[in-house]
């Protein structure tokens, strides 16, 4: 099976580089970097991804971005399992930017494609757009695509870095190389022998590739499905772990910025005579709207702190804006603009199945309703920022983005440079849930660092300026009718939404690309769900308004899941049905739905008494099942009631069938996130609008969970052996429909709008 | 120039006397362990100690420091701080990380005056400092291991 091929044309190089042919490989390769990986040491480079050093180091190149989501370790353990590399060894670096890390499943992802649609239209499509994606695609962390990317080409790299290591070993040993084979770091030979991998390396790196290899089978992992312990853990413990913020390149600068208090507003005039005079402060300046984003006014001083009180001094003269079109939204003018859209317009029908209209006039009984959610901000912890040095020859960036490629790119494009000139250094990122998928403040750092004599700058932005300035969660309207027969079953389901849509707004500040006219993200979670509606039709209608929207964790999932469960809900009770059978006598061809469904209402004791809160209030459960980026997720929560009439969620238990568990412990700790995440946008978060100004400015008016209102939260995982499917986003929708039917079964209040708030 | 008593050792600072620590740790002093998160001491991102009680240093201004010890996650040390940094190992608490030198801060300010604390200590002692991740189930955990660890 093992076919050998030689692409080696030039050796080791001088540094022990990796020079390699690879137009020998197919085009669409995904093993071999265009320029040889960089090395420090004896590291050898075996390919693309994996370096081996003679300290028996093993280094595995990484091209998605650590927000959290754990996929520093998720991703190396891919590679390390069919490498039968030594985890103790091993070692994380951020990669370069190259096509080979480009990701093929972000758009693949957003095709308006329901998960059950296993059509020859639908496979094809898909097909095409990941081969698309590898020439002109993009390297991106986000859309929880990361696990399935790197499925298939990062423990491709390992198997062939095995290969190439068991052949350093038949070569050393002169023995055929079938007769080697890698355990824990090293390689073995049935006559006794062994070597590590460090005492390989140096041959290693001069094998010939192995195009083809053979991969393991589920009963071979050792390491692929362990609760391993993160990879990053241990920098975080004790400081020094470099997240963007903590870029400091020598000569260092800081910037302040405050933008138009009004979305896409601009720069008009300022006075910075005070300013100027300040003792720290190098320079003022005006800086425009990039990327979607705001213009605004930038101070460069010697210290952070200097930056910020200037800039104070600035704003104290007043500032003169151009306020722009969004001075003419406030909140009641985006909820006209969506109930208008939706009593005017029929939507863009996603999904469609049998006779809506003849069902829904026939039907026994008639359930209608609408429900709202708010805008959101993402509020990642790390306020945004970004450092930048321009040199003549080049500037190097060093930044927390999920986005490295493009963020070269309009970097390159501010600074009139070409992209090959610039060289962005990935930081950690402290959080990101979507807000790093944009470059407006990669491009306005830029800009600043422009103005500073060579000196690098970090941009930095205040609370305020973050959450006033972000692209925030579509609001959204969403109007169901359904229609019951007598005997309580769902004959018909009628749905549609109307909200501003992410992904035409993104590609075209972003990307250039003209509006798609179809964006899957605004409908996913009401769509693309599995219940076997007979007769069914979810639509929806796109409206432009001028307030910027983007990415949030789970993107349309997390308002339409709220929706969706909600009304789910109220059909159960218009049935008279309990919620969890009720759901799942409209699961008869989802097995796997079907199974998680169970499994959360058996983990949460369904159907028993439920004791008093530990304050002496009743107790209520609500359910919620969801399917978003491939995976299955069930949720119950309990929830009581305040004497202030707050709604407490005192458990949340959740199931997943995310296919095979890559990493038990890393899928735990984003269901606990995911559900927190979530209950913060479900209890607490919105984001108004007057006149085009964004009203929230800190955690304050801006709440999220706290440790004390955090509730206990129990995860079960399904075992699987499918393929490995996203986790870092699942468990944020279904949460707000969990709470919302606990409060329901608890007071009889359908709460309908999102924060969660009873009478 | 002011003088300072940083992890033990006494530091000369050139920055403004009315710049707060956050500042001076992060931009003079080149110690990044201590995070900025919202500048106005509602987020705990920037907690350290003083004098080992919990403090946010986005509001400790410099010239009133005088000669109380400060403790960043760089330095910090002890029985509380081993045994905290193992429990945060063995739960494997952190996902992006950034707010895990304050909770560590914070949790370690509590365990030496509370060894074993209920829930509510928890939450009185540990609800200052926001958690984007939702880490709190975590450290929960870690803090009620941490005090099972050092009980021994």
């Amino acid at each position: 099976m093992l076919k050998r091929r030689t692409f080696l044309i030039g050796g080791l190089g001088a540094v022990g580089a990796l020079v390699v042919g690879w137009s020998a490989l197919p085009p669409r390769q995904r093993l071999l970097t265009s320029a040889p990986l960089p090395v420090q040491g004896t590291q050898v480079p075996l390919n693309g991804w994996v370096k081996v050093s003679s300290d028996n180091s093993v280094t595995v190149m990484m091209c998605k971005s650590e927000m959290g989501q754990g996929i520093y370790t998720g991703a190396a353990m891919l590679l390390a399992e069919e490498m039968d590399a030594d985890w103790a060894q091993v070692k994380v670096e951020q990669s370069p930017i190259d096509g080979i890390y480009n990701n093929l499943d972000n758009v693949a992802g957003d095709l308006p494609f329901r998960p059950d649609d296993h059509s020859v239209i639908e496979e094809l499509t898909v097909w095409m757009t990941r081969k698309i994606s590898r020439d002109f695609g993009t390297m991106i962390t986000g859309g929880s695509t990361s696990i399935n990317d790197l499925w298939l080409p990062m423990r491709e790299a390992g198997a062939g870095a095995r290969a190439m290591l068991c052949g350093a070993a038949a070569e050393k040993w002169h023995v055929p190389a079938g007769e080697c084979r890698a355990e824990n770091g090293r390689v073995l030979h049935a006559s006794g022998r062994s070597a590590s991998f460090g005492e390989l390396a140096e041959l290693a790196g001069q094998q010939s590739l192995h195009a083809h290899v053979v991969l393991k089978t589920p009963a071979q992992f050792r390491m692929i499905g362990k609760p391993l312990k993160r990879i990053d853990g241990p920098s975080k413990l004790n400081g020094s772990a470099r997240f963007g913020i903590d870029a400091l390149p020598a000569g260092l600068l800081y910037a302040s910025v405050l933008m138009c208090p009004t979305l896409g507003g601009t720069v008009s005039h300022f006075d910075d005579s005070v300013a100027r005079a300040l003792p720290g402060v190098v320079k003022t300046l005006k800086v425009d709207a990039y990327n979607g984003g705001t213009g605004g006014v930038a101070v460069i001083a010697e210290n952070m702190f200097i930056a910020m009180y200037a800039l104070d001094a600035i704003a104290a003269l007043g500032i003169e804006w151009n306020h722009g079109a969004a001075a003419e939204v406030s909140d009641a003018d985006v909820v006209r603009g969506l109930t208008d859209a939706l009593d005017q317009s029929d939507g863009h029908v996603y999904y469609s199945r049998g006779h809506i209209d003849g069902a829904l006039n026939t039907a026994a009984r008639v359930v209608s309703a609408e429900y709202r959610a708010p805008y959101l901000a993402h509020a990642p912890l790390e306020p945004l920022n970004c450092t930048v040095q321009v040199r003549d020859d080049g500037a190097t960036v060093w930044v927390s983005t999920q986005v490295p490629a493009l963020a070269r790119k309009h970097v390159a494009k501010v600074l009139h440079m070409d992209a090959d000139k610039v060289d962005v250094q990935v930081q950690l990122l402290g959080g990101a849930f979507g807000r790093r998928l944009e470059v407006d403040y990669v491009s306005q750092a830029a800009a600043i660092a422009l103005e500073a004599d060579g000196r690098p700058v970090q941009t930095l932005w205040s609370r305020p300026q973050d959450m006033t300035h972000d692209f925030y969660r579509p609001a959204c309207v969403s109007r169901f009718k359904a229609g019951l027969n007598s005997a309580g079953e769902v004959v018909a389901w009628r749905n549609i939404s109307a909200s501003q849509s992410a992904v035409a707004t993104s590609l075209k500040r972003n990307y250039g690309v003209p509006d798609p006219l179809i964006d899957r993200t605004t409908v996913e979670g009401a769509f693309d769900q599995p219940y076997e509606w007979p007769n069914v039709r979810v639509a929806q209608t796109t409206i432009e308004l001028p307030v910027p929207v983007g990415f949030w964790r789970s993107v349309g999932h997390s308002h339409q899941a709220f929706f969706v469960e909600s009304f789910m809900d109220e059909l159960a009770t218009a049935a008279r049905k309990d919620p969890v059978a009720f759901r799942a006598s409209l699961l008869e061809h989802h097995p796997r739905h079907l199974a998680v469904l169970q499994r959360a209402a058996a983990l949460s004791d369904w159907g028993r008494p439920l004791a008093r809160a530990p304050d002496g209030t009743a107790r209520a459960r609500g359910v919620a099942l969801h399917e978003a980026f491939g995976s299955i997720v069930a949720q119950v929560a309990e929830v009581s009631i305040g004497a202030d009439k707050s709604v407490r969620v005192q458990r949340v238990v959740c199931v997943v069938d995310c296919g095979t568990p890559v990493n038990p412990n890393l899928i735990r700790q984003q269901l606990e996130g995911g559900i927190v995440f979530g209950l913060s946008a479900a209890l607490y978060e919105a984001i108004t609008l007057d006149h085009g100004q964004v009203q929230q400015q800190y955690y304050t008016d801006f709440p999220i969970v706290h440790m004390d209102d955090c509730p206990v939260i129990d995860t079960a995982i399904m075992p699987s052996e499918a393929e490995p499917q996203g986790v870092g986003e699942i468990a944020t929708p279904p949460v707000a429909a969990a709470v919302a039917n606990a409060v329901f079964a608890l007071t009889g209040q359908r709460l309908r709008t999102l924060p969660l708030k009873l009478a | 120039m002011l003088s300072l008593n940083i992890n033990g050792r006494q530091v000369l600072v050139k920055s403004d006397p009315d710049t707060p620590l956050l500042w001076v740790l992060r931009c003079e002093l080149g110690m990044t362990g201590t995070k900025f998160g919202c500048g106005i001491g509602v987020c705990g991102a920037c907690t350290v100690h003083l004098d080992g009680t919990a403090q946010v240093s986005c509001q400790t201004v410099i010239s009133d420091l005088g000669n109380r010890k400060i403790t960043t996650i760089e330095g910090l040390q002890g029985v509380d701080a081993v045994a905290l940094k193992a429990a945060w190992s063995t739960v494997d608490v952190v996902q992006c990380g950034y707010c895990q030198s304050a909770q560590l801060m914070a949790a370690s300010a509590l365990l030496r005056q509370k060894p074993k604390p209920s829930d509510q200590d928890i939450n009185d002692a540990m609800s200052n400092v926001v958690c984007r991740c939702g880490t709190y189930p975590r450290i929960r955990a870690a803090i009620h291991e941490a005090a099972r660890l050092k009980a021994g």
